[in-house]
């Protein structure tokens, strides 16, 4: 049994008539002790089909799905009071930017301790030791002195550890961690991935890594799930991904990074941009960018295919040398 | 490696290490100080933003200026396009010193160094059209006609990939990447000769900071432009810049050619952030030096070598002295362990 199984997740803003789709059928799996990395550009729907694992898309957002399940259990069948059990004790999110995610008016024991509480037996004593243990597995120096402090005193890395602190809290099975370290300095950011990589595999936990930058993906996580549009485009195995990409929008991705350019005068860009709500094409949504679509590609939609955990989904995935199949 | 460390002087008497290319805008010694309240009845404390930085920038060249958030790099932009005055320090632009410019003199200059800002959501006022964003340099600074200013405007619209209807249109209408295209043609609209771009695409997507950059690039060719890049990228500044120079709590600790920076970076601060920057190619990582701690504050700067307490090489020497750029063959390095042969 997968700790967390998704599919056909689908997520809708908007009047009746015409919803605006943020995710669009989307389907992966996490296992215990699994690193999976999704990786997209703004406007692919990471963050909000992850928020809609948590249960907080508010009111217009609809989100339907054929298998929401948490260790086999049906997360949107399930009582409002069940589920609130669930997440923020067996799942938790890290957001993404620590010094806006923070409540500035509360002290970080204060806002460490609300999960604690409303989560586990135990009194004010008890809490506070937790929270003193937890700061500590953060590596948060001298944590004793810092339970009384506001977010304000604390730095961008510093309140990014108090986040991970509270997200682990519970002990968790499943942590998703969105853009966990985009508002990071490169150091800052190098020992925040060191910590949630050293805390995953202490605790075993499975755990979600959204973010934008595909070489954190590549160094970090074992399974990768490639988003488009709301549309994931690609799944598989982390190095397969990197190193042998099948859809032209991963492809085209690898290739506008300025480490796959390295001694050439430009750089390959994709042209275009993500389309929005009002501009999604027909067909395909990447063919207006994409450099190998053909006639069947602006007319027909194609869906996910391949064995196993190697998806993709285009009409004429690319094949080894990087060309299009017939 | 200390027999190939040539002693120089200290680095305000420093040249720059560029020297047989024509220089645009050179830099020396240049100071920022804040003063700032510590309390009501403690004195002024002083926040040493930029403490004597060196550099000079070729025509047609670029130098990036890399560090985290605190080093000191956007005040240097600051500077450099004289919205700040300097502590102390001289800035020359084409052997002619801004510093001691009249007001008129001063302002003519000025419209030569020009910035683009790191936030294209925030750096475009929402209640003009882009025409109007566009003109409004030649609406200041020169005594252009309306039909005039709008042909250069089209113009320019053209020169960074957009279409002559979006000149009626407000900011809000475009897309990251295209915003940050109107902010690079409002930078160019008084043909400067340096441009400062502050972290101009880390608001951007991968693949519309690739249209980006490569439209910098051509620009730069086109235009002969002189680019300082500030960025915290250093994959990014591996690709565009020619020369590095890496900061750290308002003052450079390495300064190279960007080839012997990433080939062969020599500061400990170097090496770590090379380090940790994350590669997509297995062959490209290099072993992680783990720097533990963060960025002192400049209000309380640490004794002696700023990088000190987060150095694995520091030694008692680092605790108490400041070390000084001290040129190598290839390169400029200001630190103690190098400079006694510690580290290669």
């Amino acid at each position: 049994m997968s700790l967390l199984e998704v599919n056909n997740l689908t997520v809708e803003f908007g009047d009746g008539d015409n919803p605006f789709r943020a995710v669009d059928q989307v389907g992966y799996s996490v296992e215990k002790g699994e690193i999976v990395g999704i990786v997209g550009e703004s406007g692919s729907g990471k963050s909000v089909s992850s928020l809609s694992i948590m249960g907080l898309i508010e009111y217009p957002g609809k989100v339907k799905a054929d298998t929401l399940k948490f260790e086999g259990q049906d997360l949107l069948a399930m009582s409002e009071n069940k589920r609130r059990a669930i997440t923020g004790a067996e799942i938790a999110m890290i957001f993404q930017e620590p010094m806006s995610s923070l409540n500035p008016c509360y002290t970080v024991e204060y806002q460490i301790s609300e999960a604690l509480k409303i989560h586990q037996s135990g009194d004010k004593k008890w809490r506070r030791q937790r929270v003193i243990e937890l700061l500590d597995q953060v590596g948060i120096p001298d944590p004793e002195s810092r339970l009384k402090t506001y977010p304000h005193q604390l730095s961008g890395g510093m309140s990014q550890r108090v986040m991970i602190a509270m997200a682990i809290a519970c002990d968790p099975k499943l942590l998703i961690a969105d853009e966990p370290t985009t508002a990071l300095d490169v150091t800052i950011q190098a020992q925040i991935v060191d910590l949630l990589l050293d805390l995953q595999k202490q605790k075993n936990m499975g755990l979600v890594l959204i973010t934008h930058d595909l070489a954190l993906v590549a160094e970090a996580a074992h399974r990768v799930i490639v988003m488009y549009a709301g549309q994931v485009v690609e799944t598989g195995p982390a190095e397969q991904i990197f190193s042998k990409p099948k859809h032209p929008y991963t492809q085209a991705l690898l290739r506008s990074l300025p480490e796959s350019s390295l001694g050439k005068d430009r750089l390959d860009a994709l042209p275009g941009v993500v389309p929005g709500a009002f501009d999604r094409p027909i067909g395909c949504l990447l063919n207006p960018r994409c450099p190998y679509a053909t006639e069947r590609c602006q007319k027909e939609q194609p869906t996910m295919q391949g064995e196993g955990v190697r998806q993709v989904r285009c009409f004429t995935p690319l094949d080894e040398a990087g060309r299009p199949s017939a | 490696m200390s027999d190939t460390i040539m002693k120089a002087a200290a680095l305000d008497s420093e040249q720059p290490a560029n020297q047989e290319q024509e220089s645009v805008l050179s830099v020396n010694g240049v100071k920022k100080h804040y003063h700032v309240k510590a309390g009501m009845f403690k004195p002024d404390a002083t926040v040493k933003a930029l403490d004597g930085v060196s550099f000079s920038l070729a025509k047609g060249k670029t130098l990036a200026v890399v560090g985290e958030s605190g080093c000191g790099k956007s005040t240097l932009a600051r500077v450099l396009t004289m919205i700040e005055t300097p502590t102390a320090g001289e800035l020359c632009f084409d052997g002619k010193d801004i510093l001691s410019l009249g007001k008129d003199a001063a302002k003519a200059l000025r419209q030569k160094i020009q910035i683009i800002f790191q936030n294209p959501y925030g750096s475009l006022n929402p209640r003009k059209k882009v025409g109007t964003i566009l003109e409004e340099p030649l609406v200041i600074n020169s005594d252009m006609s309306k039909a005039e200013r709008k042909q250069k405007a089209l113009a320019m619209l053209a020169k960074v990939g957009l279409r002559p209807e979006h000149y009626d249109r407000y900011p809000h209408m475009f897309s990251g990447g295209q915003r940050q295209r109107i902010a690079i043609a409002r930078g160019l609209m008084l043909d400067p000769k340096v441009v400062v771009a502050d972290e101009p695409v880390s608001a951007l997507d991968v693949s519309v900071q690739a249209q980006v950059l490569n439209l910098m690039m051509d620009l730069q060719e086109e235009m002969g432009l002189s680019y300082i890049f500030i960025s915290h990228d250093l994959s990014v500044v591996e690709h565009i810049a020619d020369e590095v120079m890496v900061m750290y709590l308002g003052k450079a600790v390495e300064y190279a050619s960007c080839e012997e920076l990433f080939a062969n970076p020599k500061h400990p601060y170097t090496q770590a952030l090379l380090s940790s920057t994350p590669r997509l190619d297995p062959a490209h990582r290099r072993e992680k030096i783990k720097l533990e701690g963060e960025l002192p504050s400049p209000l309380n700067p640490p004794q002696g070598c700023a990088f000190h307490a987060r150095c694995r090489y520091a030694n008692d020497r680092c605790h108490k002295e400041q070390p000084a750029l001290v040129r190598e063959t290839n390169a400029q390095v200001a630190c103690f362990a190098r400079e006694e042969g510690r580290i290669a």
